[in-house]
């Protein structure tokens, strides 16, 4: 399998991005943005760092210019954190179904 | 089982253990076999230091009163006889050591994939070990081997942060071990060596890996965060800083519930190759053995919240769990079920091995059973937090695992050493081990369904739970000598056993057609597999390889079907 040559450009754009990424996630978590909606900072928030995370795969793992059973491999470690979530959020949510008497 | 292939001129001169000699050539070593036996040599030692802890714990419960220990101090001989015995005995005996040694070989490869990842994954595995060896001598640790916060993380004044670092560490081993695995088993099978030829040990600890690779890295995280909680406050499990001590839980048995799964499904695989071999028969439902190992794997990852029934979790969440828990006993039964099978009307030979697999099959029954006890809810209930869910995990772990382990240790240890071990000493130690596993364990099921509960020093002077500890704890004593007696023999045997030939059990798979011990590349020659798994063929018909001297390979026929030159 011939090696994909990822140019230095690419490298710089996706670091600045990182940076600038580290930077809005500090700016953004010194508003308080519950005026869009409850708990809006922590989706803005999680909304960066998994923009982030992709960035990182795609580029610095270069999975972007892997084979496909790469991304299978990929794709499974997501599938496997999704029944993480939610399985684990099926109790977060469900546990106000159930009135207890008082 | 009498020997029949064995000739002087098929043992090389040449073989893995003497290729090369002096220290640095053991810890530099990229060959899978020697660090096969690094590994052996690690675990068996965590192994000793684990089940000294054991012996603790059951004299301490030989009376009602703490006599021995302060109730703190007991606190850290069980939590330390937990972590040694699940991260670092548990988890890599079977894959890091038997895997280690046997994967490449059995399909026909000269090396795992990555040899170098795999000596690092040796040392890390160490290092992690030596942690928590640290944190012991430190002055120990007392959570419990599952680190629960809020007691880790606000209340444990003891070395929590070090122990943590240990397993977090050592997983890194895990991780590195499958996927060694899981590339070599892609990548470097044997000509001829196809998926559905496999032999059922590989299947296993394909799934193992699998594991391995999507569940370790959660537990790291998980004992990461317990460490950062700990020391710099930061608020996921703490709930005056918004936190969730339930989420731990989540986190922690989302992989530690599959980890029971990488420590019995390697041990499964042990047991498939001794009920065919000793049976000498095709294994009954060959695929769906080798499938029921992989769905295994996967629906082990969706149970984890029957750990979590008593936490505060959602009953609704509970119920899923606990309909997933059931569900997972279908693949693990299709085994058990396959084995008997293949023992009827099988050619069925006692020998060391083949008891150690006939006593898993019945001790992991007895795990497994009590198993689906714990997945109802109500019955959980009552039994949360008592000896019966110790009695339970034991007869699943250890008797499941540690069972699967001696087998394929004595199995395999003519191959691995090149000698035999004394057979009948073998047959006494099986006898001993199991009787004592039953005598310490079974009458934890009874105390503990009375409501003894798990994790004190002391119980109430109640006339029967004493009995019953008694019990226990003169089996933990047989238990303790039955495991001493295949430690001195085994290594007694690896001077002074008798020469061990190339295939002492006649058997086809293609481990017994290299030389006992295997040369360093395994096989001189590439093998071609024309043959499917445990196809049984009369002994004079199975030819033996490895490393031969040039005369010697003059009197193989220059066309010998089963072998091309490499």
């Amino acid at each position: 399998m011939s090696e994909h040559i990822v140019s230095k450009k690419v490298y710089f754009v996706i670091f600045g991005a990182l940076i600038a990424g580290t930077l809005l996630t500090y700016v953004a978590a010194l508003q308080d943005l519950d005026f869009i909606f409850h708990g809006a900072n922590t989706v803005v928030a999680l909304t960066i760092a998994v923009t982030k995370a992709t960035l990182v795969v795609l580029y610095f793992m270069h999975v972007r210019y892997s084979t496909r059973l790469t991304w299978v491999i990929v794709a499974a470690g997501l599938f496997w954190l999704m029944i993480m979530f939610a399985l684990t959020f099926s109790d977060y949510f469900s546990r106000g179904w159930l009135s207890y008497p008082r | 089982m009498e020997e029949t292939l064995a000739t002087p001129s098929e043992t090389p001169r040449v073989n893995y253990l003497n290729a090369r000699y002096g220290l640095k050539s053991w810890l530099l070593t990229k060959d899978h076999k020697r660090i096969a036996l690094l590994y052996l040599g690690g675990v068996s030692l965590f192994f000793l230091l684990g089940g000294i802890y054991a012996m603790l714990i059951r004299i301490e419960l030989l009376t009602p009163k703490g006599d021995l220990f302060q109730s703190q101090t007991y606190n850290k001989v069980f939590t330390q006889h937990g972590i040694i015995m699940v991260f670092f005995f548990l988890i890599p005996a079977i894959p890091a050591v038997l895997g280690n040694f046997l994967v490449p070989i059995m399909i026909g490869a000269k090396d795992l994939a990555f040899p170098r990842i795999n000596l690092l994954s040796w040392y890390i595995y160490m290092l992690g070990g030596i942690l928590t060896i640290w944190a012991l001598l430190s002055g120990g640790v007392d959570t419990g081997w599952t680190f629960y916060v809020p007691y880790s993380t606000n209340f444990s004044n003891t070395y929590v942060v070090l122990a943590g670092l240990g397993v977090f560490v050592s997983g890194f081993s895990s991780i590195l071990t499958g996927l060694n695995f899981i590339v070599t088993i892609h990548t470097m099978r044997a000509p001829g060596m196809t998926w559905f030829r496999l032999p059922l040990f590989i299947w296993s600890h394909y799934a193992t890996s699998l594991i391995m690779i999507l569940g370790t890295p959660v537990i790291a995280i998980t004992v990461l965060l317990v460490a950062l909680e700990r020391i710099a406050h930061i608020g996921i499990f703490d709930p005056r800083l918004g936190g969730d001590p339930v989420l731990f839980q989540h986190m922690f048995w989302f992989y530690s519930h599959p980890a029971v799964y990488i420590m019995i499904l390697p041990s499964m695989g042990v047991i498939s190759e001794l009920i065919a071999n000793f049976s000498r028969k095709n294994i009954f439902g060959y695929s769906f053995v080798a499938f029921s190992s992989i769905a295994i794997a996967v629906f082990g990852f969706l149970v984890w919240g029957h750990h979590m029934f008593v936490s505060s979790q959602s009953i609704y969440a509970g119920m899923i769990f606990s309909f997933l828990s059931f569900a997972v006993a279908i693949p693990s039964a299709v085994k058990v079920f396959n084995w008997s099978a293949t023992l009827f009307r099988g050619s069925v030979s006692y020998d060391t091995p083949m008891l150690y697999g006939l006593g898993l099959i019945g001790l992991f029954l007895i795990g497994g059973m009590t198993g689906l006890f714990l997945a109802a809810i109500g019955l959980d209930v009552h039994v949360t937090d008592t000896y019966f869910v110790v009695a339970h995990f034991h007869y699943v772990m250890v008797g499941g695992t540690l069972m699967g382990y001696l087998g394929g240790l004595h199995y395999w240890w003519p191959k691995i050493s090149g000698r035999m071990y004394p057979e009948s000493w073998g047959r006494f130690a099986a006898l001993i081990i199991f009787v004592g596993f039953n005598l310490t364990f079974f009458p934890q099921f009874v105390v503990g369904y009375m409501g003894m509960p798990r994790r004190y020093h002391a119980y109430p002077d109640i006339p029967i739970w004493q009995v019953l500890n008694v019990m226990s704890t003169a089996g933990a004593t047989i238990l303790g000598f039955g495991m001493l007696i295949p430690m001195v023999y085994l290594i007694w045997s690896m001077r002074y056993g008798r020469a061990a030939s190339a295939n002492p059990w006649a058997l086809p798979g293609l481990e017994w057609r290299t030389s006992s011990p295997p040369p360093t590349e395994n096989f001189t020659v590439t093998p071609v597999v024309t043959w499917e798994a445990y196809e049984f063929a009369p002994p004079e018909e199975l030819k033996v390889i490895g490393k031969l001297e040039p005369r010697d390979r003059a009197d193989y026929p220059p066309d010998y079907p089963a072998y091309t030159e490499s």
